[in-house]
């Protein structure tokens, strides 16, 4: 086990995908940051572990609060190319220390972010895919298309049902649980190939620290996006809330005992400026530039060899 | 174990939605009947394990109701099987050859035949001679009551190689 999992030409295709985001980056004067992987306070996604040390910090999961921070502090358009950790996520598309884009454009709003989202990814997929279709769907139709749910009419236990189907047994989830089963099990194999496809507006319950607002039809939605690529995910980007009291109740719904980055919370009082910010993987953009289904093939030493 | 089932798995994919909730896929394989089931199961979640071991074992005789079988290992240990444990594999039994049983919580839950056996014939229509080469086959039923196509020169009381994977005639034994 001592020998790598990727070949040379994988370390190689790693060293032009972190060249064209720079460049990408340089040419929009957005400034290259780096910040801390080890913090005193944990992430409050309830679907995201943090790892933790002896001493009691935390390894990050996402660059973003800290990033987040610097744009209270006025640092205007930043980027960062991180080292993220998760615990227990690894699998075939999954490795629980893996590598991030994130980044935030001020003044902006998550429309135009997903036109940069789509210009940077066509950029990195460019050396296997000179040229590919973009579409945007809405998470209901998505739902509708692909799954045949309306997710704007169908009661909790319609949702449940769906997905007590695709699951194959009851798994004694919340509406946003099956949610979560459909779009994985129905939805994302299912979308069109070769294709960026962005997903938005999805529903306001799954908002994270999205903007959330009434849709055409009055349905409330989280203004945030998603981009799929031959079914896998590659990117999960907002419309950033920086109402600092809406943001605080969210972080103590979902803090779980941890604890809450009171620096975060302290500086988004201060106040955060509009924008809108966007994470990927960059190791699943690998595998999609490599043909890889296995993301050990994308590092030199996946999690059983590290 | 899955519904008080023993299952092996063959598949276990880690799915995890953007900001979802994360859960494994897994396909599993029903170890009583050999049926793929596909089912998800939330990650973190665990299953009982299922104690189930593999043996060599001899067929000694059946008493009507159980087919008995003894380790090879010099433990003498004896089996019997039901019925439906031994499925398919009543077709090849033979007195005396080693099968794999399937053990669960003690009891056989399955037996599995070897590749080959080899077993006589009680039963078919009169060899034609000298047709050793080309075409044409007839039933035979054997010694267990499996009944497999064979050439047409082969005579009640010939001795059979028979591959138990797809019953098909391999040779005369």
């Amino acid at each position: 086990m001592w020998q790598p999992s990727a070949k040379r030409e994988a370390l190689l295709a790693r060293q032009t995908l972190n060249q064209t985001i720079r460049q990408f980056f340089a040419e929009r004067d957005v400034l290259e940051v780096e910040t801390p992987y080890l913090s005193q306070a944990a992430v409050c996604d309830p679907n995201i572990e943090p790892m933790q040390t002896n001493d009691v910090r935390y390894l990050h999961t996402s660059p973003e609060y800290a990033m987040k921070r610097l744009l209270c502090a006025g640092m205007g358009d930043i980027f960062e190319i991180a080292r993220v950790f998760r615990r227990g996520e690894a699998g075939r598309r999954h490795n629980p220390e893996f590598s991030m884009l994130e980044w935030y454009r001020v003044g902006w709003d998550h429309q135009q972010l997903m036109l940069e989202v789509a210009d940077i990814t066509l950029a990195m997929l460019a050396p296997r895919y000179p040229s590919l279709p973009v579409v945007k769907l809405t998470y209901a139709d998505a739902m509708q298309t692909y799954a045949k749910l309306d997710v704007r009419q169908a009661s909790d236990e319609e949702v449940a049902r769906a997905g007590i189907g695709l699951a194959g047994q009851d798994l004694d989830l919340n509406r946003d649980g099956w949610l979560d089963v459909i779009m994985s099990h129905a939805v994302e194999p299912t979308l069109p190939a070769n294709t960026l496809v962005f997903i938005e507006d999805f529903p306001a319950s799954q908002a994270a620290l999205a903007k959330v607002s009434a849709d055409d039809s009055g349905w409330p939605v989280a203004r945030r996006f998603e981009l799929y690529f031959n079914g896998a995910e590659l990117a999960n980007g907002y419309h950033e809330l920086t109402d600092a009291a809406e943001q605080r109740r969210r972080f103590s719904a979902e803090a779980q005992g941890r604890p809450v980055d009171e620096n975060l919370l302290a500086a988004l009082a201060h106040g955060m400026p509009e924008c809108a910010g966007v994470a990927m993987g960059l190791d699943r953009l690998l595998m999609m530039v490599l043909g890889t289904d296995n993301i050990a093939d994308v590092l030199a030493f996946d999690w059983s060899r590290a | 174990m899955l519904e008080n089932e023993p299952c092996s798995i063959i598949e276990n994919e880690y799915v995890k939605p953007g900001k979802g909730q994360a859960f494994n896929r897994v396909k599993l394989r029903n170890l009583r009947n050999g049926r793929v089931l596909e089912k998800t199961f939330k990650s973190g979640d665990s299953l009982e394990g299922a104690d189930v071991m593999e043996y060599d074992m001899e067929y000694l005789y059946s008493d009507g109701e159980f087919w008995h079988f003894m380790a090879t290992d010099g433990s003498f240990e004896q089996h019997g099987a039901s019925e439906e444990a031994l499925g398919d594999t009543i077709k090849w039994l033979k007195e005396q050859e080693v099968y794999v049983v399937t053990l669960f919580n003690g009891a056989v839950l399955t037996v599995a035949p070897p590749n080959f056996v080899e077993l006589e014939v009680v039963e078919t229509d009169p060899g034609l001679k000298g047709d050793t080469a080309n075409g044409g086959n007839k039933p035979a039923t054997l010694t267990t009551g499996a009944v497999v196509k064979v050439p047409l020169f082969i005579n009640i009381g010939d001795k059979l190689r028979v591959d138990t994977r797809s019953g098909e005639y391999v040779s005369r034994a």
